[in-house]
């Protein structure tokens, strides 16, 4: 006979010495674990709940202007520092980590409308409404020397006076051009004092301004008479002028997809575009309850953040109809502008209460090094939670949001606007002929016309 | 090669891939494509690395030639041809005086709780053999059931259940559960499951302390088992009926008629879709539980029955003991006779070992039975070879990952999974007369007639308006019902005649010459 029986020496299965590590043995066969399915929903459910726990997104607020903040300008070549401007002239440098200005640059008569960093992030250039478009050194820290918290005012490098107030102002990313936005769109080079070129299209005043991150000579405004133009350097003229039902207030680019933008719109939406095809939206993001003051994409071109009149920062996903998070404090007021840092980690936000203020892009995020075994557990969780997400439970706990109550009831009443024009719709079509009544989809419903 | 890997493959993937072709949503469609191609490749790695990550093949019992048969191979013959440390797994312990003894191992098979009928609680340590505490309880004690939990253990007493800690003292006195006659643990949900005398199933929660309490109405019956891959609890009644339990519901979720006689024994199998009854009219078989149907009948009697890990097959009667193996067709593969006089209570087989353990009226034993354990264990499910350390960090990971009462279900698949949205159906003849009284009843209580003078306002023509605008309301309904009951009626009426024997054949309704 042939006999064979499990016999295991404690040798081979137990550590040798105190100093060793345990000894791990696996299987992963599916038979020794049974319920798999229930433990890993009792996991996804507990994963819900840990990240609201641990979702504290409001890092700090950096204080120090008087005056509403109306524009900010990040450097792409320092990770920790940022610009802001506002409503009386001051223009600060700040230290993200400290939270501390680390340099004021004084010189504007008026309102600081546009900011933005050169390509290699030595000049900072800035402009405003009281007709002046200025070019600032920024100091670059060396690694002996830290920031100290008293202000070093920074004399201008050059000042140029031109006709008109400007209202906003970008730096190509990879070339020696900036334009600025006024009366109408004009093309600068550092060193002359007279715009290059000059581009017009009607007669209302060009309020936002940005250049293309993969296409240089490519760029995007927006004008008070609810249109978006984009131009082409290399041509005379511009290229193409879409219209739409309410005003554009900013405008981004996706770094990820340099053909679509996506603009910031008066009447609490975003609508996402593609640059080469203007008659229809990609994507309607719709989440905010009053006007949308600006926008910024996250360097990964998934998601990006928009600040609103109605006091709120929203994170949406890049093909997301709603948005995935908000940040709101009872102390922060209209919201002007946001950005997001250069690591995807963070956002800042500078609003109407002259506070400039850090959150966290992941709300429930640990900050710092984490350790591999930390990552992979940070990893699972996100797994299983994605998982089982649409299950009600799971739901229910990853989709809370505490609302403001004023924003509660304005999207509330939104909705039932909305729901009311919508039946009336339905009973309009039920009734009359079929075919006579089409609805316009609503990528295309707040488009007026493009224009060549 | 690639065969052999397709089939370790198929134990991975669990189960079939999705069905993507009835998406209509392409982005969907991509994300859950790119999905299943993760699950495949998945699945081929961990197929690939079972030969480093599982070596030891597990134990066999062959016999050579044709004329030898496994089961003439006494356990003697088998210890002399096995190495010393295995051998030592044959014993018995003999201790006449304190009555039946049964046994229950914990789920790494490290520590064994024993107790006699007559009193006798005792932990051993199966590493080395060693008694951790033994004391005496002076009642009966009909049960003793491991709870993973901190190594605490229950016994079922004279008329309570008592729960102790590994050092002998008495932590819980549970009363609710009356006088349990078994007690069985679901590790994974925490719940210690009893049946008691008067046929009360009692589920207790033993981290929470919550309870819940079932009539059976089936009378009294010691037979209970528990299904370990889905929870519930299966009763062996006298009537030869199987019951099925969940915390959740107090009727049972499946009643099956499994034998003519009383049902005296019950097992699961560790894959929880094969289960094996043993009735008193000496019948044993084996049912497949997702089809409900009898797979095998094996003559002769079973007073106790264990499945073991690898799928073999114990049954006990009286003083013999044999085992039985195979995959679809379950045959003899080894036999024990204990000495006469030797009552066997109760069989069980050791988890990771190829050990049975055997408690009976004058003690337990241990016999070897070769290709019964799994031989490769994962330290994060049982580990036979745990510090107390590891157990006390596994303890945490356990309630951290506790179930809910809510998942025992008889499908446990179904977690997670969506509903299938319904075609809205035809409402039923109930829902329709209720629909057909609501809109009566909305008119009813707006009805306002006019005053009508000059002698035109008789009662009589006042009861005939209101009547007529009921029927109004009434009409569409009764439209629909019109239309309908014509088809069944007409199918009713084909059906009757065909049934009727040739001679009554001229009592029916002839249909009109046409």
């Amino acid at each position: 006979m042939k006999v064979k029986v499990i016999s295991r020496s404690t040798d081979e299965f137990t550590r040798e010495r105190s100093k060793d590590l345990q000894r791990v043995f696996r299987n992963y066969d599916p038979n020794l674990r049974p319920q798999e399915k229930a433990v890993e929903y009792v996991r996804a459910l507990s994963a819900a709940k840990l990240d609201k726990i641990f979702a504290r997104p409001f890092i700090g607020a950096m204080d120090g202007h008087i005056d509403a903040i109306s524009c900010m300008a990040k450097n792409p070549n320092n990770l920790k520092g940022i610009f802001s401007g506002s409503m009386d002239g001051d223009i600060r440098l700040w230290d993200i980590a400290s939270r501390r200005t680390v340099s004021q640059f004084l010189g504007h008569q008026g309102a600081v409308r546009g900011l933005t960093a050169s390509t290699d992030g030595r000049v900072l250039v800035s402009c405003g409404t009281d007709c002046t478009v200025r070019l600032w050194n920024v100091p670059v820290a060396t690694l002996k020397e830290s920031y100290e918290s008293s202000d070093n005012s920074v004399k201008p490098l050059e000042v140029y006076v031109w006709k008109n107030a400007f209202w906003a102002v970008d730096h190509q990313l990879d070339g020696g051009y900036f334009a600025t936005a006024g009366a109408q769109v004009d093309i600068w080079n550092h060193n002359r004092s007279q715009p290059v070129r000059s581009f017009e299209w009607g007669t209302d005043t060009v309020i936002s301004v940005r250049f293309n991150p993969g296409e240089p000579n490519l760029l995007a405004t927006s004008a008070s008479d609810r249109s978006i133009t984009l131009y082409d350097l290399r041509m005379s003229s511009p290229t193409r002028k879409l219209i739409m039902q309410t005003k554009t207030n900013s405008i981004c680019w996706n770094p990820m997809e340099p053909m679509n933008f996506t603009a910031a719109n008066e009447d609490s939406n975003c609508y996402s575009y593609d640059a080469r095809k203007l008659d229809e939206a990609r994507m309607v993001h719709k989440d905010h309850v009053s006007a949308v003051m600006d926008i910024d994409y996250s360097p990964t071109g998934r998601e990006f953040v928009t600040g609103s009149y109605d006091r709120t920062v929203r994170i949406f996903q890049f093909n997301g109809g709603h948005s995935r998070e908000i940040y709101h404090t009872q102390r922060m007021q209209r919201v002007f502008c946001v950005k997001f840092s250069c690591d995807a980690s963070y956002i800042i936000s500078g609003s109407d209460d002259t506070n400039l203020r850090l959150w966290k892009a992941k709300a429930s995020e640990q900050m710092g090094v984490l350790l591999p075994r930390e990552r992979k557990k940070h990893d699972y969780h996100e797994a299983v939670k994605n998982r089982y997400k649409h299950l009600p439970e799971v739901k229910r706990i990853l989709r809370h949001r505490h609302l403001p109550l004023p924003i509660y009831k304005a999207a509330a009443l939104r909705r039932t606007m909305t729901e009311a024009a919508r039946m009336k719709e339905e009973r309009r079509k039920a009734h009359s002929a079929p075919g006579s009544i089409s609805t316009r989809p609503l990528r295309k419903r707040r488009i007026i016309t493009e224009v060549e | 090669m690639s065969e052999e890997l397709d089939l370790k493959m198929k134990k991975y993937l669990r189960g079939g891939a999705a069905n993507l072709e009835v998406l209509q949503d392409k982005k969907l469609k991509g994300q859950l494509a790119h999905r299943e191609n993760l699950y495949g490749k998945s699945a081929k790695a961990a197929a690939k690395f079972e030969k480093w990550l599982m070596p030891s093949e597990g134990g066999y019992l062959e016999a050579e030639g044709p004329v030898e048969k496994t089961w003439r191979f006494k356990q003697e013959d088998i210890g002399q041809a096995v190495d010393i440390s295995s051998a030592r797994n044959q014993y018995d312990v003999v201790l006449p005086e304190l009555g039946p003894y049964t046994m229950d191992f914990s789920s790494s098979g490290q520590y064994m709780a024993v107790a006699g009928r007559k009193g006798h609680l005792a932990i051993v340590d199966m590493k080395n053999f060693e008694v951790r505490k033994e004391f005496q309880v002076r009642e009966t004690v009909r049960d003793v059931v491991f709870l993973d939990h901190q190594l605490l253990f229950a016994a079922a007493q004279k008329k309570y259940t008592y729960i102790y800690s590994p050092e002998g003292i008495e932590i819980h006195c549970l009363k609710d559960h009356g006088t349990v006659l078994r007690l069985q643990y679901l590790k994974t949900h925490f719940i210690l499951a009893s049946v008691n005398k008067f046929g009360h199933l009692h589920y207790q929660d033993v981290s929470t302390g919550a309870s819940k309490s079932y009539r059976t109405g089936l009378g009294r019956t010691d037979v209970m088992r528990v299904n370990t891959v889905n929870g519930v609890v299966a009763l062996g009644h006298s009537g030869g009926t199987v019951t099925m339990w969940n915390p959740n519901s107090s009727a049972p979720l499946v009643k099956m008629l499994c034998h003519h006689g009383p049902v005296s024994a019950l097992a699961f199998h560790p894959n929880g879709h094969l289960m094996a009854t043993a009735g008193k009219e000496k019948r044993i078989k084996l049912w497949d539980l997702r089809k409900y149907e009898a797979l095998q009948t094996l003559p002769g009697h079973a007073n106790t029955l264990d499945f073991s890990q690898k799928g073999l097959l114990a049954r006990g009667t009286c003083s013999f003991a044999e085992i039985l193996s195979g995959a679809e067709h379950y045959s003899r593969y080894m036999n024990h006779s204990m000495v006469k006089g030797y009552q066997i209570k109760n069989l069980l087989f050791r988890p990771y070992e190829d050990v049975l353990g055997i408690g009976h009226s004058m003690g337990w034993s241990s016999i070897l039975v070769p290709g019964s354990g799994e031989p490769n264990f994962d330290s994060w499910v049982a580990n036979p070879f745990e510090t107390r350390k590891q157990r006390r960090e596994k303890e945490v990971h356990l309630l951290l990952d506790k179930l809910p009462p809510e998942t025992i279900m008889l499908d446990p698949s179904k977690i997670g999974t969506v509903k299938p949205a319904r075609n809205k159906e035809k409402p039923t003849k109930k829902e329709r007369e209720a629909e057909m009284e609501a809109a009566i009843e909305d008119v009813k209580g707006s009805i306002t007639l006019k005053n009508k003078t000059k002698g035109r306002n008789k009662p009589s023509k006042r009861a005939k308006k209101k009547q007529e605008i009921i029927t109004k309301v009434k009409r569409p309904f009764l439209e629909q019902e019109m239309r309908e009951p014509q088809l069944s009626r007409k199918k009713q009426k084909v059906c009757v005649e065909d049934e009727l024997p040739k001679s009554l054949q001229r009592f029916t309704r002839k249909k009109a010459a046409t």
